[in-house]
């Protein structure tokens, strides 16, 4: 390899800082105690998420998403927050919806999958509002995986030769062992990652049932870390099957007891997307007016996340969602349970 | 886009028609919609050992329902294994996926892929779409990329408006120049008008076969850059009784995909 490597320039802002000493010094400080760190989502929000925060969603959009803590940060009308738009579909949704961010590392957004695009995301982030820098699934899983070891970047073999990479913040090295061409992206350090899970104890240790997208690492590089779970169980049922852990307690700051947390996300194994409400939101974006109701009939005007449930049909949607669920853990479906009670 | 035959309609068409460009015992990681239904029906026809890989993380799993998201819970039933994002991606990256199935808003002659945005100016776009995704991560890595779209002459376009995941970037070396994966790129495009591949020497795209009933003209005239055609230039096979059936019972019974107008 005696090609003169070209550095290509990329142009995107970097929106958060990948030094790792930084990191470093805020992880020594984190509190390692097994508290009781068990708070009403309304609580967790306004303790641990402030204006200007940069968050990352765990789940896959309208997988396995931490919703009640979403449309928490709306109802609190939080500001200027940093999103990273990884995997962003139904979660990009409520917080354009609120209008919460004005900066976005973008790999997908904006789209529902098979669902099409939102039009509130879309007339907001062609309004101008919103700082943007391209990356892709890979690149932003990768930059919370560099946080997560603890380095600042990984060097990568995608975005070359692409508008993807000049929109972007990486930057093209080369390996001082082979000479090979790489494109090295940051460490991403999220001030606050929320993930919603299966079982957590008071403590946060928690456990997910299922594929971990990029959840492992979001559980790691973020330097808060608030969760919702479907249970609260003990921690000896954790220690049960440990290869479920997703995230130990030291990291975790808040544990959120919601049940149906995920609607109208899909939960693996708990219950399927609500395909019907997910439509009546694409339907109401269309008209901004008609939207502006629909968001207070749904978040602004409603104290909790339960009384978004009730809303939407309560127990009883749930219990037709739990049907549709193809997931059955041991071959025995999941029996819809009454309450949501701790 | 007229199409004569009362059988099928265009979205079944192309789903058929990609379906068998999938060869048994490989690996590929697919998007959803038409790449997902065209990959499960060469699961269920020429291709039973073709393992399917979701960028989320879902394994090899029996597929039962058409999923609707590339992390929903139909793409782990049954599944060999249940992982996360990395660890797809690095299975690209090592080399040991064959294929990867994607969409996209445009393309060109070289098989670039735009999914970002519509419009001049990157800050304000006239149409902002969703970005890469997994798009430009699997079309750098996978060992060939496979596109599905309808053809018209906005598509098919002279030049993208944001080039968001690679081709052939600007024509023969042009990959390996950049510090792509070496021998890897785009393989075939299937449109609603015809099947196409890409000249070995020029990388140039070429129409590899016309669907029945279709011209070389109505190709010329629904796209922007020059076409180019194999000589001689045969016709695609149509979709079988056997494929529409399984296709429709089996793979979208719910219309999700083919049920759509192809437009």
């Amino acid at each position: 390899m005696n090609e003169q490597v070209p550095t290509l320039l990329s142009q995107g802002e970097l929106f958060s800082s990948p030094c790792v000493e930084e990191a470093r010094s805020f992880f020594m400080q984190k509190p390692r105690t097994m508290s009781n760190k068990l708070m009403s989502v309304s609580e967790a929000v306004s303790r641990f998420v402030h204006d200007g925060d940069y968050i990352a969603s765990g789940g896959f959009g309208g997988v396995r998403i931490a919703t009640a803590v979403l449309h928490e940060m709306v109802r609190q009308h939080k500001k200027n927050l940093g999103l990273s738009g990884h995997t962003a579909t139904h979660d990009f949704q409520i917080l354009a919806a609120g209008r919460c961010f004005d900066r976005c590392d973008i790999a997908y957004i904006v789209g529902l999958e098979m669902r099409g695009l939102s039009a509130n995301a879309r007339r907001y982030m062609e309004s101008g509002a919103v700082k943007m820098t391209e990356w892709s699934n890979a690149t932003l899983a990768w930059r919370y995986k560099a946080a997560s070891m603890g380095v600042p970047f990984l060097p990568t073999r995608v975005l070359m030769g692409t508008d993807t990479m000049k929109y972007s913040a990486a930057k093209t090295i080369e390996c001082p062992f082979t000479g090979q061409k790489l494109v090295a992206v940051p460490a991403l350090y999220p001030d606050v990652g929320i993930i919603h899970v299966h079982r957590a104890d008071i403590y946060g240790n928690c456990q997910v049932d299922g594929i971990t997208i990029a959840d492992y690492d979001v559980g790691r590089c973020s330097k808060r870390i608030i969760i919702t779970t479907e249970r609260l169980v003990d921690t000896d049922e954790i220690r049960k099957d440990p290869l479920k852990t997703l995230v130990p307690f030291w990291l975790v700051d808040a544990v959120c007891h919601v049940p149906y947390g995920s609607y109208p996300g899909n939960m693996p194994y708990e219950y399927f997307s609500d395909e019907d409400h997910l439509a009546e939101w694409m339907e109401a974006e269309k008209d901004p007016g008609v939207f502006e109701k629909f968001i207070d009939k749904y978040i602004y005007g409603i104290k909790d996340f339960s009384e978004y449930l009730e809303l939407n049909g309560g127990e009883a949607r749930m219990a037709e969602l739990r049907e549709l669920e193809p997931l059955q853990r041991d071959g025995v479906r999941v029996v819809a349970r009454a309450g949501g009670s701790r | 886009m007229k199409l004569n035959n009362p059988r099928y309609n265009l979205m079944e068409l192309m789903v058929c028609v990609a379906s068998r460009q999938l060869e048994d015992g490989k690996t590929a990681v697919i998007g959803t919609g038409m790449p997902l239904s065209a990959a499960m029906l060469a699961q269920k026809m020429a291709s039973p050992n073709l393992v399917i890989l979701f960028e989320a993380g879902g394994v090899a799993p029996k597929l039962e329902r058409l999923p609707i998201s590339v992390a929903d819970s139909n793409t782990q039933t049954g599944g060999l294994l249940h992982t996360s994002m990395d660890v797809i991606f690095e299975a690209c990256q090592r080399g040991t996926i064959d294929y990867t199935f994607l969409g996209g808003a445009q393309i060109d002659m070289y098989g670039n892929i735009n999914s970002s945005m519509i419009g001049t100016d990157y800050n304000h776009p006239k149409v902002r779409l969703p970005g890469s995704g997994g798009a430009n991560d699997l079309a750098s890595l996978c060992w060939k990329t496979l596109i599905i779209t309808p053809h018209d002459k906005r598509r098919f376009t002279n030049k993208l408006d944001f080039l968001t995941s690679p081709g052939y970037l600007t024509g023969p070396g042009a990959r390996e120049r950049a510090g792509l994966p070496a021998g890897s790129g785009p393989y075939k495009v299937i449109s609603t008008l015809a099947l196409m591949g890409y000249d070995p020497e020029t990388k140039r795209m070429r129409v590899e076969s016309l669907h029945s009933g279709v011209t070389k003209e109505e190709v010329i005239e629904n796209t922007s850059f020059e076409m180019f055609f194999v000589d001689p230039l045969p016709e695609t096979p149509e979709p079988t009784d056997q494929e529409l059936r399984v296709l429709r019972e089996e793979v979208d019974p719910l219309g999700l995909v083919i049920g759509k107008s192809g437009q």
